[in-house]
């Protein structure tokens, strides 16, 4: 049975990290946008395929390959669940970065040319921008983005224009800021590109979204989902790209060599299918088999729970924030359209000084561009300081978040 | 590795009161502009030349405390100096920072209270910006240019 609300202490049990002191406070850890902690189960998991299971997958005879295997294809089965994907259209990489530089070289290099559109967004983090930039110059297409209006949410009039153009190709969007917390009205905008040009295909970086709302790739009618383990309770080091099988069939390889094969001749090599034709080498089993187990926790806590307990966490955090002098909050301030990643600026002090002032208070909070330029920019500042949150936070670490910002301006004020 | 370390009053005192802090210098001879991408601070520096020695000295930019603070010491103790013994006390300065010994310390003036940052690996890069920018403001106007831009990695 799933429950209603999360009990938080019980959680937190489970993440062995969240027991340790800072500087001899208890850790306070507000920076899961980055990367989330790890439950045991996660671990206990990744430590028994090690102990007791440990082979290459796929290519072996023996029992522990065979078992390997089965674990490691097990795990693909539930991510793809998790999502709303069909199995093999799942393929691993090493994070959302990886998997958006595989669409970039294997989707869009060989097929854009200089009338079409890559239209990405200003609200990105880097690796939906930097691939796209980087496979431009020979492809030739146009890379626009959809600029942010002064609340820092995408200006939609904008995006309806360079839509109206039909000569969209691909539409890649983050479903979540990692920095102001947006969330994107990634549907609506998937069918307006579609409407204006039946051949586009929409991209979705879902490295924030993923982790914190329950997902369905039907739902955001994406055909390519992106996210990375690590963010999601899972290792680091496992990443996946969720697509269409008809398209991933269509691809050439991103990555060439073992595995990703069926024949190899010195002449010539015929590829696997998917989603092995991507893989190519010995792939990340244990982490993979690791982000199963966190796909399971996840489950087992519930998806709306994870994200009725983070509305819980921002019904008090934004307000609170709102309400200290010279506190700025960035992005919107209704819950429900946003995620539990917050900015905040304290006017007169840098975001360097408050997450070093905070990290001795025991709060760690992540000070800087966030890999997302562009956006921080917009915001008149080339830094901001981010507190996130997760299913392991409460209500009482609001409240240390809160004194520690107070602590941060008196002690600069004194 | 207390916090006072990092923050001692004397920073502190630069930080919320700088001297030679300002967008522009009159009739200066060299502009650089030096910023640390991955934190995002920025730096402004520009130099008067006059019989070889700093003459006048103006820094302006955007970022943590310990950079603008390090950066108005800095000022202090370089005006009036020749520009190789300027362009030495930064090399001492740096030297410092990466925990290789302190000298010239009554020169340094209030630079040598950024010694603790040595102990936060993390803000090292902020501490030496104003010092590198003024290095570099230096090697340019002996190279004959009057502008130049870096990004430190």
């Amino acid at each position: 049975m799933v429950n209603e609300v999360v009990d938080v202490e019980a959680v937190r049990k489970d993440f062995p990290v969240l027991q340790r002191k800072v500087h001899g406070r208890p850790l306070v850890y507000l920076d899961s946008a980055a990367t989330s902690q790890k439950p045991q189960p996660v671990l206990d998991v990744m430590t028994r395929f090690y102990e007791d299971v440990n082979s290459n997958v796929h290519r072996g005879v023996h029992a522990l390959a065979e078992e390997a295997t089965e674990a490691y294809e097990a795990a693909r089965g539930k991510i793809a669940r998790f999502v709303g994907a069909d199995p093999r259209g799942v393929v691993f990489t090493k994070n959302t970065t990886e998997s958006i530089n595989l669409l970039a070289y294997s989707w869009a290099r060989p097929r854009l040319r200089e009338d079409d559109i890559v239209l990405s967004t200003e609200m990105e983090h880097h690796a939906n921008i930097v691939p796209w930039q980087l496979v431009q110059p020979e492809a030739g297409f146009d890379l626009r983005y959809v600029p942010l209006t002064d609340s820092s949410r995408l200006d939609m009039a904008a995006f309806d224009e360079i839509v109206s153009t039909g000569r969209v190709k691909v539409f890649t969007v983050t479903a979540m800021s990692n920095v102001v917390g947006v969330i994107n009205p990634v549907a609506e905008m998937a069918s307006k590109v579609r409407a204006a040009n039946r051949d586009a295909i929409v991209v979705v970086d879902g490295a924030q979204s993923v982790p914190h709302l329950p997902t369905d790739m039907l739902a955001l009618d994406a055909d390519f989902l992106c996210f990375s383990g690590h963010k999601m309770l899972g290792p680091t080091g496992i990443g996946v790209l969720a697509g269409r099988v008809d398209l991933l069939d269509e691809m050439q390889p991103f990555l060439g060599g073992g595995e990703m094969i069926s024949n190899v001749t010195l002449e010539g090599t015929t590829f696997n299918e998917v989603p092995y034709k991507f893989e190519a080498g010995t792939p990340p089993i244990a982490q993979a088999v690791g982000l199963g187990a966190a796909v399971d926790y996840l489950n087992e806590v519930g998806m709306d729970v994870v994200r009725r307990h983070e509305v819980e966490l921002l019904e008090k955090a934004i307000p609170a924030l709102h309400s200290l002098g010279r506190v700025t909050v960035h992005g919107p301030v209704a819950p429900e359209d946003r995620g539990a990643a917050i900015s905040f600026a304290i006017d007169g002090i840098h975001p360097h000084d408050i997450g070093t002032i905070m990290d001795r208070e025991g709060v760690a909070v992540r000070a800087g561009h966030h890999c997302a330029k562009p956006l921080v920019r917009t915001l008149g500042s080339a830094a901001t300081t981010r507190a996130s949150f997760y299913i392991y936070n409460t209500l009482d670490e609001v409240d240390a978040l809160v004194d520690a910002v107070e602590a941060t301006k008196r002690f600069f004020d004194r | 590795m207390a916090l006072d370390d990092l923050y001692q009053e004397i920073i502190l005192d630069h930080y919320r009161t700088p001297r030679h802090r300002s967008a522009d210098l009159d009739g200066h001879d060299v502009h650089v502009h030096h910023s640390n991408p991955l934190c995002g601070d920025e730096l402004d520096l520009r130099l008067r030349v006059a019989d070889d020695k700093v003459d006048g000295l103006a820094y302006d930019g955007d970022g943590c405390s310990i950079s603008m603070a390090s950066a108005s010491a800095m000022s202090e103790a370089v005006i009036g100096r020749t520009l190789s013994d300027a362009d030495d006390l930064a090399e001492v300065f740096r030297l410092m920072m990466h925990g290789e010994g302190l000298k010239r310390e009554d020169d340094l003036l209030d630079g040598v209270a950024f010694q603790g940052v040595a102990k936060f690996p993390v803000r090292v890069k902020c501490a030496l910006l104003g010092w590198m920018a003024l290095k570099d403001a230096i090697a340019t106007y002996r190279g004959g240019s009057q502008e130049h831009r870096v990004t430190h990695e």
